[in-house]
C-alpha cells in the first residue's frame, strides 16, 4: 500500500491541503494523533454537555478554500453574521463596533475611525493575492516568481505615491504608535489593536509585526469583522473533513506519527514515508507535515538527515506562546453590566497600557497581574454548546507564557484561572456565582495536549524575521523543505496561524505543481 | 542689509558642518544659534572651574573621516583616540573586561565561557558584513521608492547591487538582523548572560526599545557600525571634550568665510510664497536668505518655529506624529581622584575605556519597563567613561569627571513633570549604582549635574531630550526619515531643507546628515559640489 | 614583593612545555596562539626546519584546540559534521577531516581521534566550540568536553623521530603506521602517541597529562640527544607543511564562520580535498551544496606550483598569459624550498584555467627598491616533499 501523500496532523491545514490534493487525484492518507480531527479549532467537551474550542471565532477564512472544497456543501455555513466586538468599560458604557459603525466614542475619534479603516483596507486589499502565493526566494528567476514580484511592487505602486509611502512606514510601527497618532480613547485604541497582538509575542509598543498581523487578518471579505458559524468554530473542521474525504482522502485518528522516514542512496536521499507511534509503517512518494517546524524537524526528520546551519534555524524558531484558554461552564447568560445579551467579541482591555504591562509580567516569565482577555459566548450563536438553559464562556487570556518561571504548577494554573475570572468579575460581578465548571489552559497545557511547540496560535512567532520568504526559515519557505518529498503545509509557513486555510492551500499548489 | 545665499538654524556638529559645506562652495553663510555657546549635543562646557564636562554626548563614533579630512579638521584642533579597555559589570563580582588585543579579549570571553569565546568570531564577521553594507549608504541620499525619476531608481538599483552582493542566504540574514530584538539576536550567538547584555547595550542606548524590542539590533548595529580608523565598532574621546568636534568644525565655517552668531535664536522661519525667505529672531531681527536650513529636530522644525498655515495640509501632523522619545540622562561627576572597582584589576589602562553597569539582561529590559511606566529604574543601565583618565585638558591635574548616561529616563514621571528634588534623586539612583560597584565612589564626588530629558530639552532643544533627534526604527529610518517622501533633506517649503540628525542616518557624531544635506542643497543651487559621498576604509 | 599583577587576566598563557621552551628560546621570538605565548622560532627558523628533515624536532601544539566527543551518539553526531565518513574510521587510527557550513564552505579542518566505539578526540587549529555545540544539538547521548587546556601536546618530526621515541623505552612504537594510535604508560600514567603530524616527513604526536609534561620532554630531550633534537616554532612549521602541500586557515582558506564577503571562504573540492568528501555515506552537513559543486566543478581549485626563478611568489596573482592580461588566481603560500631546491607555491586557481598555462607576477624588493617580474609557472600534481620513510613502517632507523 503506497499512497502518493501522507498529511501529518489534521488539523485545519492539513485537511485543507489533503483535500485539495485529493480533489486532484492523488491517493491522500492523512494521520492525526489525537481521537478526532481539528487541532486547535477541534471541539472539547471540557465537562459533560459543554462544548468549546481552542480557535472561537474565524475572520479571514478563506473564500476560495471554501468554494473550491465545496465546504458549503459539506455543512459549512456562510459566515454573513459578522459579531459586533465590544470594548469593555467598567461601569457599562462599552464601546461597540459592528461593521462600519462605531458607537460609544467621542465624535473625533468616530471619524478618524472611518479613515483610519478605509486606509488600513486600502493596505490590506493590496497585501491580499499574497497570503495566497508561494513567497518566492529572493533572486529566484522562475517565472512565477519573478511575476509574484512585480505583482507586489505593482501593488504598491498602485496605491498612489501618498499610500505607498505611509505603508512603507506603518509596516514597522508598533500598534501603540499607529493607535496614538489617529485617536484618543483608550478603550477604542486597545480593542483596534486587539487583532495585531493576540496570539503573538507582540505588545503595543513592540515594532516591526504588529501593523502585518492586522493587515493579515482584514484579509478576505469579512476585513476583520468576526464571526461564528452554525455549530461553531468545530463545524469548519468537520465540513473540511467531510470534503477531503470526499475527494478520496483517507483520514486515521488516533495515529501519531513517530518518525518521518529518510531513505536513500548517495543522491535520491528523500522522504519516503511515516513510521507510527505502534510501529507500522506506511510508504508515500511524499509526506506532509501539517505539525510545527520544530517538531517536523528536530522530532519527526531527526537533525541527523539535516544540514547543522538549518538545524539551528530551527532549533532557533520563537515559538514560545502567551495566550492560555478559560472556558467556563455557567449555569446561565453571563451578566455583563450594560450588556443585555454579550453577544460578540467582548474585550476586556481598558487601554493599551493595561496589555502592555500584562505583557511585562509576562515577558519575564510571571503570570500577568491583570490579565487582559477576549471573551465569547459560543452557545449564544449556537446553543448546542450547552444544555438548555446553560452558557458556555469561551476566553483568551493574555499574556500567559509558556514559560513560567519555576515551571507550571497546578498551584501557578489555579492562581492564574482565578485571575481570569477576576478580570471578568470586574465587568461580570455576579460571574463567579455562574460557573459550574471551569477549564484553564495554559500555553504549555496546550502543547500538550494538541501537539503545538510552544503552544503557540501561529506555531512560529509572528515576527518579520520569520514571516513571508523566511517563514519558518529560509530554505523551508516554499513549502517545500531540505529534505526531497518532504513539504510543510502549517501555520509555521507562509502566512501563519490562524482559521485561514491560506497554508494548506498554498502547500498544496505548490506539491501539485 | 542680513542678505545671505543661506541661513543655518542651531549651530550643532550637524548644522556647522552644512555650513561648512556650503561656504567651502563659495556661498555666503551664517548659522545662527540660540545658546551662548556653540556645538548643541557636541558640546564641552567649563561648568566648574578647571573641568570640563562633554556634558551631552560624550564618545565619538561614527564621525566620518572623509569628512574629518575633507574640512581639515586635525588642523582645526580635533584629535580623536580610540578607546582601550572597557569593563562591564554584571551582578555581584561578575565582570568581563573587553580589550583591543585580540588574544587579551579572547582570553577574557574564554575565562566567562569558552563556547562565547569562539561564537564572538562568528558575531565580529557578520557584524563586520552588516556594518560594510549599511555604512555604503550612510553617505548618500535615499532614495524615494515611491518616486519614478531616474536618479531614484538608480539608486535603488545601487542598493540592490549592493544588497545581492552579499548572496542570497546572508540577505535573509540581514533582514533577520534588521527586524529582530538585539537580545533574540544575540541568542543564537551566545549563552552567557553578561556577555549577552554586554553586546546587547548598543541596541538601547538613547532608544525608547527595549533589549527584546524587535528592530533593537538595528539600534545596535547603529552605534557600532562606526569606525576609528578603519577599526569597526570602535569608540573614540575626541581631545578636550566633545566640543572639540564642534569647534574645529566651527574653524572650518569661519575658515570657508562663513558667520557664526550665537545667542540668536530664531522664533519664526520666513515664508513668502511657498518658499522660505529667512528668519525672524527671538530679538525682532531678520535676515534674508535664498535658503534656509534646520539643524533642529523634525518635531521643533516644524510646530515650534514654522508657522502652521505656512506648511502644506498634513506635514504639522507628521511633524507631531514623528516620535521623539526621550528615554535617557546624564549625570556628570567630578572626582577628586580615579575611583576604583571592585573586581578590576588596578589596570590604568583599563580606566581608557568605559564603565558599563549592568547588571543582567533582565536588568536592562526591567529598566525599560520602569520607563513605560513614566519611572525610572531603581537599578539603571550606566554607561560611563572617565575622559580625564587619559585626557590631560578637561580636568585639574590628579582630579577626574566622569560621564554618565543613564537609559532609561522618562520626559516626563508618572507623578508629573521633573522637579529640581527629582532630578537630585534620579541622580543618587545613578550614584547608587555605581557605588555598589565602587565602594567609596560618593565621598570622591566633587560636584555633579544631573540632566534629564527635561534639562537636556530645555538647554539644548531636543525635543524632549533624544540623542537621535528622533527614533531609530524601521518607520523613522532611510528614506522614511524624517518623513516618507522628504527623505532627501528638501522639505515641504520651498527651499526650506533639514541637516539634523532627523535625517538620515539619523543620530550620532557623524556629521553625515549636515553633509548630505549640503551636497543635496548645492545640487539644487547648481555650485560645485564637494561633498564626499563614500567613506569607508573597506574598498 | 608580593603585588598581585594587575595584567595578569590579559597576559598570554603558557603551555605545559613552557618552561623549557622558554630556556631554549634564545631569540625571544614569541607569537601567540589561541591564547597561548607561541615560540616563531627558537635559535634559528631555517635551521630548525633542517631539525625536521635531518633530525627531529619539536613541536608545542598544545595550544591547538582538542575536543572529546563521547557516547552513542559520537560517531553519528561527528559523521553528520564532517564531509569523511566516520563510521570507517577504525579504533586508534587518526583520520584528516574538514567541516564545512550548509553551503559546503569550509569551517576548519582537523584531526579525528578515534580512541575507543564511542569515544573521539578532535583536534583543529582554532576554537570550534560553538559549531560543536551546534553539531551535538539533536543527538541525545553526547557529550563535548574541551580538552584543550587539560592535555599536553608535542609533535616530534623528522627521521629519526621513531628512533628517539624508541630510546625513550616506547617500545613497539616502530610498529605504528600512519595514522596509528597507540599508549603507552610514562611514569604510570597513559601517554598517547599517533603518528601524525604536519609536516610531511616521519613524525608522531605524543599527548600526555599537562603535569607529566615536563618529565616527558626532559626524558625525550635525553632520549633525542644524540639524534639531533631540537624545538622548532610557527616558521619552521610553515615550511615544512607547504613543502609537503598542506593548507593552513588565514592562507590557503578562510574559515567560513569567519568570512565577511561572499565566496571568500573555500569548498573542499576548490582546497583539492575532494577526496574527503564521502557522499556515500549517511548525511552530512554541507552535502547537497557540496553534491551541487561537485557537479558543476569547483570555481578554483588549489594548485601546487613550481615557479621559475628564485624569488617566493609571496602574494603574488597568477595569469593565464605572459602579458598578465588575464588574471586567473592568487598565490596563497609561496618559498624558497631548501629540500628541493625550487621555488614553491600554492595557488588558488580558477579551475577553468588550472590546467593551461600559468604566469606568476612577483614583486619583490631589492635594498628598498621595488621591482616586479613575470616568471613561468609549473603545475605540479605531487607533494613538493614526500620521503618514503613518512609511510614505511617500521620506519628506516628504527
Amino acid at each position: 500500500m503506497r499512497y502518493d501523500a501522507i498529511v501529518i496532523g489534521a488539523g485545519h491545514n492539513g485537511l485543507v491541503c489533503a483535500a485539495y490534493l485529493g480533489r486532484a487525484g492523488r491517493r491522500v492518507l492523512v494521520l492525526e494523533a489525537a481521537e478526532a480531527p481539528g487541532g486547535l479549532a477541534a471541539d472539547r467537551e471540557f465537562i459533560p454537555g459543554f462544548h468549546a474550542s481552542i480557535a472561537h471565532s474565524l475572520s479571514h477564512f478563506s473564500a476560495k478554500v471554501a468554494t473550491d472544497l465545496k465546504l458549503g456543501t459539506h455543512g459549512f455555513g456562510e459566515l454573513k453574521q459578522r459579531l459586533p466586538t465590544v470594548g469593555l468599560r467598567l461601569g457599562g458604557e462599552h464601546l461597540v463596533l459592528e461593521g462600519d459603525a462605531l458607537a460609544g466614542v467621542g465624535a473625533d475619534d468616530a471619524t478618524a475611525y472611518g479613515d483610519h479603516q478605509k486606509r488600513m483596507r486600502r493596505f490590506a486589499a493590496a497585501l491580499d493575492p499574497f497570503w495566497f502565493k508561494t513567497m518566492p526566494r529572493i533572486g529566484s528567476a522562475k517565472p512565477a516568481d519573478v511575476r509574484t514580484f512585480a505583482h507586489l511592487g505593482l501593488n504598491l505602486r498602485r496605491m498612489g505615491k501618498d499610500d505607498m509611502r505611509e505603508f512603507l512606514r506603518v509596516a514597522p510601527l508598533p500598534i501603540r504608535d499607529l493607535m496614538d497618532e489617529h485617536f484618543a480613547d483608550g478603550a477604542l485604541k486597545a480593542v483596534l489593536s486587539w487583532d495585531a497582538l493576540i496570539g503573538a509575542k507582540l505588545a503595543p509598543r513592540s515594532p516591526n509585526g504588529a501593523v502585518l498581523a492586522m493587515l493579515y487578518r482584514m484579509a478576505e471579505a469579512s476585513r476583520g469583522m468576526h464571526s461564528i458559524p452554525l455549530g461553531s468554530v468545530p463545524s469548519l473542521i468537520e465540513s473540511l473533513r467531510r470534503s477531503a474525504a470526499a475527494f478520496g482522502a483517507e483520514i486515521r485518528c488516533a495515529a501519531e506519527v513517530s518518525r518521518i522516514l529518510v531513505e536513500g542512496g548517495a543522491n535520491d536521499l528523500a522522504a519516503k514515508g511515516v513510521q507510527l507511534a505502534d510501529g507500522e509503517r506506511l510508504d508515500a512518494d511524499c509526506v506532509v507535515s501539517a505539525t510545527d517546524p520544530k517538531r517536523t524537524f528536530l522530532d519527526l526528520v531527526g537533525v541527523r538527515f539535516l544540514d547543522i546551519g538549518f538545524t539551528n534555524r530551527i532549533r532557533r524558531l520563537r515559538c514560545d506562546g502567551y495566550v492560555a484558554k478559560l472556558h467556563l461552564a455557567l449555569d446561565g447568560l453571563p451578566e455583563f453590566d450594560g450588556l443585555e445579551r454579550p453577544r460578540g467579541r467582548l474585550i476586556a482591555a481598558p487601554d493599551m497600557d493595561a496589555i502592555e504591562f500584562a505583557f511585562d509580567d509576562a515577558k519575564h516569565g510571571g503570570l500577568p497581574a491583570r490579565p487582559v482577555l477576549e471573551m465569547v459566548v459560543p452557545s449564544l450563536e449556537d446553543a448546542s454548546l450547552a444544555p438548555p438553559g446553560r452558557q458556555v464562556l469561551s476566553a483568551h487570556v493574555l499574556y500567559v507564557p509558556y514559560r513560567l518561571q519555576g515551571g507550571w504548577t497546578d498551584a501557578a494554573r489555579e492562581r492564574m484561572r482565578e485571575r481570569a475570572i477576576d478580570a471578568i468579575a470586574q465587568y461580570a460581578p455576579r460571574i463567579r456565582d455562574q460557573i459550574i465548571h471551569s477549564e484553564f489552559l495554559t500555553p504549555a497545557d496546550l502543547e500538550r495536549e494538541h501537539r503545538v511547540t510552544g503552544g503557540h496560535w501561529h506555531h512560529v512567532e509572528f515576527a518579520l524575521d520569520q514571516l513571508l520568504m523566511m517563514r519558518p526559515t529560509y530554505e523551508a519557505a516554499q513549502y517545500s523543505t531540505p529534505i526531497p518529498g518532504l513539504h510543510l503545509c502549517g501555520a509555521g509557513c507562509h502566512p501563519g496561524g490562524d482559521l485561514t486555510g491560506a497554508p494548506g492551500h498554498n502547500a498544496a499548489q505548490e506539491i501539485l505543481q | 542689509m542680513n542678505a545671505y545665499d543661506a541661513i543655518v538654524i542651531g549651530a550643532g556638529h550637524n548644522g556647522l558642518t552644512n555650513a561648512a559645506y556650503l561656504a567651502k562652495a563659495g556661498l555666503k553663510v551664517i548659522v545662527l544659534e540660540k545658546n551662548d555657546y556653540i556645538g548643541g549635543a557636541a558640546v564641552s562646557r567649563e561648568v566648574h572651574e578647571g573641568w570640563i564636562y562633554s556634558n551631552c554626548s560624550y564618545v565619538c563614533s561614527m564621525m566620518r573621516q572623509a569628512i574629518h579630512r575633507d574640512l581639515d579638521l586635525s588642523r582645526h584642533g580635533l584629535l580623536l583616540v580610540p578607546y582601550l579597555g572597557t569593563v562591564n559589570f554584571g551582578q555581584g563580582e561578575e565582570r568581563l573586561l573587553s580589550y583591543h588585543d585580540e588574544e587579551a579579549a579572547y582570553l577574557e570571553l574564554k575565562r566567562h565561557s569558552p563556547h562565547d569565546a569562539d561564537a564572538m568570531h562568528r558575531f565580529q564577521a557578520d557584524l563586520s558584513r552588516y556594518a560594510q553594507l549599511i555604512r555604503k549608504t550612510l553617505m548618500r541620499t535615499p532614495p524615494d521608492p515611491a518616486s519614478f525619476r531616474p536618479r531614484d531608481l538608480m539608486e535603488l538599483l545601487h542598493l540592490a547591487k549592493q544588497f545581492w552582493s552579499l548572496g542570497e542566504r546572508e540577505i535573509y540574514e540581514y533582514i533577520r538582523f534588521f527586524t529582530m530584538s538585539a537580545a533574540e539576536y544575540l541568542e543564537d550567538y551566545f549563552e552567557n548572560d553578561l556577555i549577552k547584555a554586554a553586546m546587547a547595550t548598543p541596541g538601547i542606548i538613547g532608544t525608547a526599545l527595549g533589549v527584546y524590542s524587535p528592530g533593537s539590533a538595528y539600534v545596535l548595529l547603529h552605534h557600532v557600525m562606526g569606525d576609528v580608523d578603519g577599526a569597526i565598532g570602535a569608540w573614540g574621546l575626541a581631545r578636550g571634550g566633545m566640543g572639540a568636534i564642534s569647534n574645529a568644525i566651527a574653524g572650518a565655517v569661519t575658515e570657508h568665510g562663513g558667520e557664526i552668531r550665537i545667542c540668536a535664536g530664531v522664533e519664526r522661519v520666513l515664508v513668502e510664497n511657498r518658499r522660505a525667505v529667512g528668519v525672524a529672531l527671538e530679538n525682532g531681527d531678520e535676515f534674508r536668505s535664498r535658503i534656509v536650513v534646520s539643524n533642529l529636530d523634525a518635531r521643533r522644525t516644524f510646530t515650534r518655529i514654522m508657522d502652521r498655515r505656512d506648511l502644506p495640509e498634513g506635514i504639522y501632523e507628521k511633524a507631531r506624529n514623528f516620535k521623539i522619545r526621550g528615554s535617557s540622562g546624564k549625570v556628570n561627576i567630578a572626582l577628586s581622584g580615579l575611583p576604583k572597582f571592585t573586581g578590576v584589576p588596578d589596570n590604568p589602562h583599563l580606566n581608557r575605556g568605559g564603565q558599563a553597569f549592568i547588571g543582567t539582561l533582565e536588568t536592562l529590559e526591567r529598566a525599560y519597563d520602569c520607563w513605560k511606566r513614566g519611572r525610572w529604574s531603581g537599578d539603571p543601565f550606566v554607561e560611563s567613561v572617565i575622559p580625564s583618565a587619559w585626557d590631560p585638558t578637561v580636568a585639574p591635574p590628579g582630579k577626574h569627571w566622569m560621564s554618565n548616561f543613564v537609559q532609561y529616563c522618562p520626559p516626563q514621571l508618572v507623578e508629573g513633570p521633573w522637579t529640581p528634588k527629582r532630578r537630585e534623586q534620579f541622580g543618587q539612583t545613578v550614584i547608587d549604582k555605581i557605588e555598589r560597584y565602587s565602594p567609596g565612589f560618593k565621598d570622591l564626588i566633587v560636584h555633579m549635574e544631573v540632566r534629564t530629558p527635561h534639562e537636556i530639552e530645555q538647554e539644548i532643544g531636543l525635543t524632549e531630550g533624544n540623542i537621535f533627534q528622533g527614533e531609530l526604527t524601521l518607520d523613522q529610518l532611510f528614506f522614511n526619515r524624517p518623513f516618507p517622501g522628504y527623505g532627501q533633506y528638501r522639505m515641504p517649503v520651498k527651499n526650506l531643507y533639514m541637516c539634523g540628525s532627523s535625517t538620515h542616518p539619523g543620530g550620532g557624531v557623524s556629521a553625515v546628515c549636515g553633509a548630505n544635506a549640503a551636497r543635496e542643497i548645492l545640487k539644487d543651487l547648481r555650485c560645485p559640489n564637494s561633498v564626499p559621498e563614500d567613506d569607508f576604509h573597506d574598498e | 614583593m608580593n603585588a598581585i599583577d594587575p595584567y595578569a587576566g590579559e597576559r598570554l598563557k603558557t603551555s605545559p612545555f613552557h618552561p623549557r621552551q622558554r630556556a631554549l628560546n634564545v631569540r625571544d621570538a614569541w607569537t601567540s596562539w589561541n591564547g597561548y605565548q607561541f615560540a616563531l622560532h627558537y635559535y634559528d627558523a631555517e635551521y630548525e626546519y633542517f631539525c625536521i628533515r635531518n633530525a627531529c624536532a619539536t613541536y608545542d601544539i598544545s595550544p591547538m584546540q582538542k575536543y572529546e566527543i563521547r557516547g552513542r551518539d559520537a560517531e553519528a553526531m561527528l559523521n553528520r559534521m564532517v564531509t569523511r565518513d566516520v563510521a570507517k574510521i577504525k579504533p586508534n587510527r587518526v583520520a584528516y577531516c574538514v567541516w564545512c557550513t550548509d553551503a559546503g564552505r569550509v569551517i576548519d579542518d582537523g584531526t579525528i581521534f578515534k580512541l575507543a566505539g564511542d569515544r573521539f578526540m578532535l583536534t583543529c587549529g582554532s576554537p570550534c566550540a560553538a559549531w560543536l555545540e551546534k553539531s551535538a544539538f539533536g543527538f541525545a547521548e553526547v557529550q563535548v568536553t574541551d580538552l584543550s587546556d587539560a592535555l599536553a601536546a608535542l609533535s616530534l618530526q623528522g627521521p629519526t623521530s621513531g628512533a628517539v621515541l624508541k630510546k625513550l623505552g616506547l617500545n613497539g612504537v616502530e610498529n605504528a603506521k600512519p595514522f596509528d594510535i597507540q599508549h603507552f604508560s610514562f611514569h604510570c600514567h597513559e601517554l598517547r602517541v599517533s603518528r601524525t603530524g604536519f609536516t610531511g616527513d616521519l613524525g608522531y604526536e605524543l599527548w600526555i597529562q599537562p603535569d607529566l609534561a615536563l618529565e616527558l620532554w626532559d626524558e625525550l630531550y635525553a632520549a633525542g640527544e644524540h639524534h639531533g633534537i631540537h624545538p622548532y616554532g610557527e616558521a619552521a612549521t610553515n615550511m615544512a607543511r607547504l613543502e609537503a602541500g598542506f593548507i593552513m586557515p588565514g592562507m590557503e582558506f578562510n574559515e567560513a564562520l569567519k568570512t565577511v564577503r561572499f565566496e571568500h571562504d573555500q569548498t573542499p573540492f576548490e582546497l583539492n580535498l575532494g577526496w574527503l568528501v564521502d557522499f556515500s555515506k549517511p548525511h552530512f552537513s554541507g552535502r547537497r551544496a557540496l553534491l551541487a559543486e561537485q557537479e558543476r566543478g569547483p570555481r578554483y581549485t588549489l594548485t601546487k606550483l613550481d615557479i621559475e626563478g628564485n624569488r617566493p611568489a609571496e602574494d603574488a596573482r597568477i595569469y593565464a598569459n605572459k602579458r598578465c592580461t588575464k588574471e586567473v588566481g592568487y598565490v596563497t603560500s609561496a618559498m624558497w624550498s631548501p629540500a628541493v631546491k625550487a621555488n614553491i607555491a600554492l595557488a588558488m586557481i580558477e579551475t577553468e584555467h588550472a590546467q593551461g598555462e600559468l604566469w606568476a607576477e612577483i614583486h619583490y624588493e631589492k635594498e628598498l627598491r621595488q621591482y616586479s617580474r613575470v616568471v613561468r609557472c609549473q603545475r605540479k600534481d605531487q607533494p613538493f616533499w614526500a620521503p618514503a620513510r613518512a609511510k614505511a613502517t617500521p620506519p628506516p632507523d628504527c
